[in-house]
């Protein structure tokens, strides 16, 4: 595929990300200067004015960069990747999260690996060398790797990093995906690679860093341990 | 296949490999009936271990956070000059 002629469509689904939405748009176009890309914000109505922001933004950088597709309520995450699928004009997709947990620094690094590997999908980790989280106390470091470790042992999922969104894909290969997940959360990021896996997807990894500004105010109860098992056991059984 | 089945097939070749133990007596026959738990046992170690390994060896990095304080100030500098509203949320 000749590097010259790529276009990498950025989704990034947004609720009340209305200060980190600008600061995402602004470290994209500082990290991807020679790079052909769009971003399409996928933004479920939010009350804090986000999409005001965003067209500030289109303002600055251009309308046929800054793509603001929204939604009128909070729909979820899946849906939300396929409603930005739709306006996609790139033969890649990129996924990543608004609240700048995902750098836009290692952009650049998923598409070179995608160039020198030909993959279909370029997954971030942040268990390996080189990656890494910031912002999480000992405890939910803990139940990270007994949760991974677990996942590993039951599914063989072929990636160290099941749970993570920061995501290149070939467009194809997303739509493809895409039609045959239907969880919710954290496990359909999870449900997304283990089927790419399975249908035999090239899958690469690159290290990225992770730091979690939100963690302190959400709380990992039984209830999302609960939730993590029961995706577990439907991941092993119907994939 | 579906991956529990493939799981499920791995089990009933151990199970016929233990089996076939039992029969052909080449260890004494006290010890294989124990084989089983003795593999449940390690198995369950090696998942410990690895956890235990894993949380040690945890990657984190610190100097992101401060590195992304410094882009956020960037960052808010120039979208202020552009006219982007970038009062705190």
């Amino acid at each position: 595929m000749d590097a010259e002629t790529n276009k990498y469509s950025i989704i990034v689904p947004t609720y009340n990300e209305r200060l980190n939405i600008a600061l995402i748009v602004y470290l994209i176009f500082k990290h991807l200067r020679d790079v052909d890309f769009e971003i399409i914000v996928v933004d479920d109505g939010s009350p804090d004015g986000t999409q005001e922001i965003v067209k500030q933004l289109q303002k600055l950088y251009g309308e046929d960069r800054i793509l603001l597709r929204p939604r009128a309520k909070k729909l979820g995450l899946g849906t939300a990747y396929i409603h930005g699928l739709k306006h996609a004009s790139g033969n890649f997709v990129v996924i990543m999260d608004a609240d700048l947990s995902h750098h836009p620094k290692y952009l650049p690094s998923f598409i070179k690996k995608q160039l020198e590997t030909g993959a279909s999908i370029v997954t971030g980790t942040r268990y390996v060398t080189g990656g890494g989280v910031h912002g999480w106390n000992l405890m939910r470091k803990l139940t990270s790797r007994g949760a991974n470790v677990l996942a590993q042992t039951l599914l063989w999922p072929g990636v160290s990093d099941l749970t993570g969104s920061f995501r290149l894909y070939k467009k194809s290969v997303l739509e493809d995906v895409i039609s045959s997940c239907v969880s919710k959360g954290y496990v359909f990021q999870m449900e997304m690679i283990v089927r790419a896996s399975r249908k035999g997807y090239h899958i690469e990894e690159v290290p990225i860093t992770f730091v979690d500004r939100v963690f302190g105010s959400s709380k990992l109860g039984g209830s999302e341990i609960v939730e993590y098992l029961k995706g577990l056991i439907y991941l092993m059984v119907t994939t | 296949m579906k991956h529990v089945l493939k799981l499920f097939s791995l089990l009933v070749v151990i199970s016929a490999l233990w089996i076939g133990l039992l029969q052909a007596s080449i260890i004494p026959q006290s010890h294989t009936w124990l084989l089983p738990i003795y593999f449940i046992v390690s198995l369950g170690c090696y998942g410990l271990l690895m956890v235990g390994v894993g949380l040690m060896r945890f990657p984190t990095c610190p100097q992101e956070a401060l590195l992304l304080q410094q882009d956020i100030a960037e960052a808010k500098d120039f979208l202020k000059q552009k006219g982007v509203d970038v009062g705190s949320d």
